[in-house]
């Protein structure tokens, strides 16, 4: 829907792909610094090659399937208090 | 002169003239007050006291120290930033019961001993129903008097409380406190409900979406800072906080994920970002407490940016369900734009205040030896920027344009979103003026070139895994829903059970009735007789015959006194 015809920036789905891929540019960036930048490990483990940037992704992804099955549990419909 | 007026008296006294003064005063006297109680507060100097003798104890309605005064601020400040949000609010009922709501919250954190402590205590919890109950609704009325059954219920804790720590110490101090007497556990318990840990903490996401567009920014700032607030002081280092924070942090963003309200999923967000001030206070070390202390203060100004951009939204749109919103960034710029600097700072993006604050208590947990904790806090990191960093700005300003063409927020309300998200970026690039004002001596540098890399890669992977999910159609759809949270097992098991007790109950008086063969009539004959419109009971009698009598009961109860 776009009541006032005017073409957003972000109305491209072209344009949401680059920002898509430049995330994911940003992302190997990030990953390769590991090599450059000396790293003050907190608790050990979390000193390895890549370690923030899998935890991120896994944890995220994990989270997301977790609440979808959690959904399946918790979810009904929207007036359920008021009956 | 100023210093010897209890603080918070001054926010409390604004906010019950208010509704008194013509309605174009009104707003101007709300936006003073939090101004002169700030100038007041900086006249303070820590180790300030002013102590009264009443009801036989000594009490101290002010004790100035580091960590009162720091609560102190930052209540005052998000009173301020609240008047000017809610300019246009004149209604006789919301603005000021909000005023004496942070008036409260101040004297509270500023009071040395129990009793003081109870007092504004309960005020809190009675001024702030007011705040809730001026939506109008009714289902916020439902939702505020389960609210106030709550946090008073958290009052008699700590009265009862405070009364075993009496008869244990014998001194009414407010102090540290410790988790070894009754006493102690029942405070605990009293702070544990303001601070909604697990199982305790229904009341926030019944109550947050309920209030008005203004009422809620109110709602995020005290009560939940104030059970900070009370357990810093009283409980730090206690082991179990630890384990407590953590399941804090962990358990609401699964629920954040699928709520389609926006402001419930903020108020997931809240519980969240109180786990981790209860862990650093749990880990008691003094990057821990100074942890809690400054993500605390951070938190009231994020968090009240966040509810402020989503009551905008909800001023000029009507909702903030996710489902019907989408493309707002097209009407609301600007409100669009500060919503983010709260979405940045509430996920510790550099620069903005979370990364400061939050990772002080995430490098004590994992100081302390507690590599588990620090994986679980590591997770809910992720996933707070997952849910409110990623999630409330997407779903209103972005997404699918839902066709929604709305005026932008008004100007005072935009004006007080750049003013949180001012002192949010300040924090963030001069953490060190919010560290000097910490209780304990602060030695932490955040800004370190391993501890910026370290975040970012954690924050950009998070938002991959995000547009991974939403690209490929596997995040779960905005709907609408209710989803059962803890409060199911008394807003609907413990309402049915209440039903039934009473069919029960009157099925067993009926078979009774029945049983006794009229015994039980013949007791209501009795009792009409006696109660009945001509029973002696029911007789009137003049005044001055009651006066009579209630002067010989007096003097029957000194005679007893004195036998």
């Amino acid at each position: 829907m776009n009541p006032d015809n005017k073409r957003y920036w972000l109305d491209e789905p072209r344009n949401v792909t680059r920002l898509y891929r430049g995330l994911w540019g940003i992302g190997i960036v990030l990953v390769l610094l590991d090599l450059a930048v000396h790293r003050h490990a907190e608790v050990g483990f979390d000193g390895l090659f890549g370690f923030y940037g899998l935890y991120g992704f896994v944890a995220c992804v994990a989270l997301v399937l977790a609440a979808k099955l959690l959904r399946r549990a918790v979810m009904r419909p929207e007036d359920y208090y008021d009956r | 002169m100023i210093a010897s007026v209890p603080a918070g008296l001054i926010l409390i006294a604004a906010g019950l003239v208010a509704p008194l003064v013509p309605r174009a005063l009104r707003g101007w006297l709300l936006l003073v007050a939090p101004l002169i109680a700030f100038a007041q507060l900086l006249a303070l100097p820590v180790g300030a006291r002013v102590e009264v003798e009443a009801f036989g104890f000594a009490l101290q309605l002010v004790r100035a120290d580091r960590l009162s005064l720091a609560f102190g601020y930052i209540f005052v400040i998000a009173a301020f930033l609240n008047a000017l949000f809610a300019w246009h609010v004149r209604d006789g009922v919301e603005q000021p019961a909000a005023m004496v709501y942070a008036g409260a919250a101040v004297a509270a954190v500023f009071a040395g001993d129990l009793l003081t402590l109870f007092v504004f205590w309960e005020l809190t919890a009675v001024a702030s129903v007011f705040v809730v109950w001026a939506q109008g609704s009714k289902r916020a009325y439902a939702a505020g008097l389960r609210y106030l059954l709550i946090q008073l219920g958290s009052g008699m804790l700590l009265a009862a409380g405070a009364a075993l720590r009496y008869a244990e110490t014998g001194s009414l101090a407010f102090d540290f406190v410790g988790l070894g007497t009754p006493g102690g556990a029942l405070m605990l318990l009293a702070f544990g409900i303001k601070c909604a840990f697990p199982l305790l903490h229904n009341w926030l996401q019944d109550v947050y979406p309920e209030a008005s567009a203004t009422g809620t920014v109110v709602l995020s700032a005290f009560t939940t800072k104030l059970g900070i607030y009370a357990l810093a002081r009283a409980f730090p280092g206690t082991e179990m906080l630890v384990w407590i924070g953590t399941a804090m942090t962990a358990f609401p963003i699964f629920y954040a994920v699928i709520e389609n309200d926006l402001r419930r999923v903020l108020a997931y967000s809240v519980n969240n970002q109180l786990g981790f001030m209860v862990v650093g206070i749990g880990l008691g070390t003094d990057l821990g407490v100074n942890g809690a202390v400054a993500h605390a203060f951070a938190d009231i100004l994020f968090k009240a940016l966040l509810f402020m951009s989503m009551g905008a939204v909800l001023l000029r749109t009507g909702t903030v369900k996710g489902t019907d919103l989408g493309g707002l960034y097209k009407s609301m710029p600007w409100t669009a734009g500060f919503c983010i600097v709260g979405a940045a700072s509430i996920s510790a993006f550099p620069l903005f205040s979370g990364f400061v604050t939050k990772s002080m208590i995430m490098v004590s947990a994992a100081q302390e030896g507690h590599a588990w904790v620090w994986l679980i806090l590591l997770f809910a990191s992720a996933g707070v920027f997952h849910h409110a960093g990623i999630k409330i700005p997407f779903f209103a300003f972005f997404a699918h344009d839902a066709g929604i063409r709305c005026k932008e927020a008004p100007a005072h309300m935009l004006l007080a979103m750049a003013l949180a998200a001012l002192l949010c970026i300040g924090i963030g690039c001069f953490p060190a003026a919010l560290y000097a004002l910490l209780p304990r001596a602060v030695d932490y540098a955040p800004y370190t070139a391993s501890h910026v890399l370290s975040q970012l890669q954690l924050l950009v992977f998070s938002a991959l895994a995000f547009s991974v999910l939403m690209r490929t159609g596997i995040y779960p759809p905005e709907m609408r829903s209710v989803n059962l949270d803890f409060d199911w097992s008394y807003r609907r098991f413990g309402a049915r059970l209440a039903a039934g007790g009473a069919v029960a109950l009157a099925a067993f008086n009926a078979a009774a009735a029945a049983g006794l063969g009229g015994a039980a009539a013949r007791v209501g004959a009795w009792l009409q007789g006696v109660h009945g419109t001509e029973g002696i009971l029911a007789r009137t009698s003049t005044t001055g015959g009651m006066a009579l009598w209630v002067a010989l009961m007096l003097a029957g109860y000194l005679l007893v006194l004195y036998l």
